[in-house]
């Protein structure tokens, strides 16, 4: 059995292990990045779209394109990378930890560390975790692994789609689709709103007059070997209202109903989860309840944009850095809760130290909404939003100066951030 | 010739709603847009639709068996359908390396369509 020792171990090498471990190793320290699929890349090597990079790199680019320009990066900076390699347990050892991968070629390989990386990205939640009623026919997936089949594997799905539920993925895959020659009759979205970003809404929806759905939901699923049709129930005061009912007649459904951050491994550590993301409770730091473990990207929570991505996973390396250097600032830590009308706000602890970021989401669709941030009675932070709505991540920058001056060092008050 | 029309802008995530009015064949006015892009688009969504199409094409790699494409820049929605037939008519022979032009100037659009992923042989 192989021992590689180690000051940090990925796992993961998507948009956050990358940039982690890219940061993590221009400021010195032996990093290994641990990757169960054959290359780097992630989910983003399935994202043949375009639209990601704006905020990073000033231009539009592919998945793909975003990927392997990490990728490169990666390929240019002294870490080893470990492929087609699964991490099975994190065990703490005391003085660090160790990690425990399986390879195909390799066999068992550990790897002891100082500080493990949780960067592992997410899952599809699928039909088991929203319970639709109806047959249990071939022809029902979901939308991310039905753009792995398209983009990668060549292979089409169906031919007549419904798409159960309107994140991103679904969207996308509703144009994917269009473009494929095949006919997506609708959209089925058990919110008033739809889950995905605007511009998915505009670009994959209104382009091609697919139908949404909002406040409907899949009633029945039809169909003995292969999925035959949809009931599509209207809801009324939040109940389903069966006089409304229709049917499409269709081969295939995708369901495109939420992102699961992946944690069975985090878990396995010990580490503590918060419901509100499905990802880790992190400190100020990124550091999660288990000291030496931090966490970054969609296994932290799911963002929209993998710009942010990248952007928090920098940040991330940066703490990760300073542990390992004994060089993090221990300093008194308040907590930051979600207000009114915020589902949360990542990290969950703030520290005093210049331009620390937060991403929360919103609860709400509000145009000219505002953002407050209080430490107890007090106001820290106003900031006006043009525009919010739960599926587009919101972020603010807390600085030195907005927060006052005369609060007693080591107090355990609360930020709480809140929109009005 | 007043023409007035609601559209999100999708220049970036912020998703602006643009009320744009139709003067001429040639000009509009755009109104609630945050910055110079939401005009362009405004403009053009209304004048000459564009979109930014990706598809895969087939190669002969054993590993990476579809090539992510992209047009370099926006194609005229018109032109869409017909440049998705043609990609999908193609085999490819790998290596190729992302930013490789597939098709040059496509019907002479001044739009290319270039390899997103680079694909070993």
């Amino acid at each position: 059995m192989k021992t590689n020792v180690y000051d940090a171990v990925v796992i993961g090498g998507g948009a956050a292990g990358m940039a982690c471990a890219c940061e993590m190793d221009s400021s010195g320290l032996k990093v290994a990045i641990v990757e169960r699929e054959e290359t780097l890349g992630g989910i983003l090597l399935q994202c043949i779209h375009n639209g990601f990079g704006l905020h990073r790199f000033k231009e539009e680019l592919t998945g793909p394109e975003y990927a392997e320009r990490y990728i490169e990066k990666v390929e240019n900076t002294s870490l080893d990378v470990f492929l087609s390699t699964t991490v099975v347990n994190i065990a703490n050892e005391g003085e660090g930890y160790c990690v425990t991968g399986y390879s195909g070629s390799e066999g068992v390989l550990l790897f002891k560390t100082e500080a493990v990386v949780l960067a592992m990205g997410c899952r599809e939640r699928n039909r088991g975790n929203i319970g639709i009623p109806g047959t249990r026919p071939s022809g029902i997936l979901t939308a991310g692994l039905a753009q792995r089949l398209i983009n990668m594997d060549g292979l089409v799905p169906g031919r007549r789609i419904v798409i159960a539920g309107s994140g991103d993925i679904g969207l996308i895959m509703a144009r994917r689709l269009t473009w494929t020659g095949c006919e997506v009759l609708g959209v089925v979205e058990i919110l008033p709103y739809a889950s995905g970003i605007t511009r998915n809404i505009v670009q994959c929806l209104k382009d091609f007059d697919i139908p949404l759905y909002l406040s409907h939901i899949i009633s029945r699923i039809e169909g003995k070997d292969r999925v035959e049709s949809v009931q599509v129930t209207p809801l009324q005061d939040g109940k389903p209202d069966i006089s409304g009912s229709f049917p499409l007649e269709c081969d295939t459904i995708l369901l495109s109903v939420g992102l699961i951050p992946e944690n069975e491994l985090s878990r396995k550590a010990s580490v503590k989860i918060n419901h509100e993301t499905g990802g880790a409770y992190v400190d100020a730091h990124y550091m999660t309840s288990q000291k030496g473990i931090f966490a970054c990207g969609n296994v932290l929570h799911v963002h929209d944009i993998v710009d942010f991505v990248s952007e928090e996973s920098v940040t991330c390396g940066r703490y990760v850095h300073q542990y390992v250097k004994h060089s993090l600032l221990d300093a008194a830590q308040y907590n930051v809760t979600p207000g009114a009308n915020v589902k949360y706000v990542i990290p969950n602890s703030f520290i005093r130290e210049a331009g620390r970021k937060f991403y929360l989401r919103s609860l709400i669709v509000k145009n000219d909404a505002e953002l407050k941030v209080m430490l107890g009675e007090q106001t820290i932070i106003k900031k006006k939003l043009r525009h919010v709505q739960p599926s587009e991540m919101i972020s603010f920058v807390l600085d030195n100066e907005a927060f006052p001056a005369s609060l007693p060092i080591g107090d355990r008050m609360a930020l709480e951030v809140s929109i009005h | 010739m007043s023409d007035k029309n609601e559209i999100i802008c999708i220049s970036c995530p912020i998703g602006c709603r643009l009320q744009v009015t139709k003067l001429s064949e040639e000009a509009v006015k755009v109104e609630g847009n945050r910055c110079n892009r939401g005009e362009a688009y405004g403009r053009e969504e209304t004048l000459r639709p564009k979109r930014t199409v990706t598809a895969c094409v087939r190669t002969n790699s054993r590993k990476i068996a579809y090539a992510p494409v992209k047009t370099d820049k926006p194609l005229l929605k018109e032109y869409i359908n017909e440049l998705l037939k043609i990609l999908y008519t193609l085999d490819i022979e790998v290596p190729l390396r992302r930013g490789e032009i597939l098709i040059h100037n496509f019907k002479g659009l001044d739009v290319d369509v270039v390899f997103t992923r680079t694909v070993p042989g």
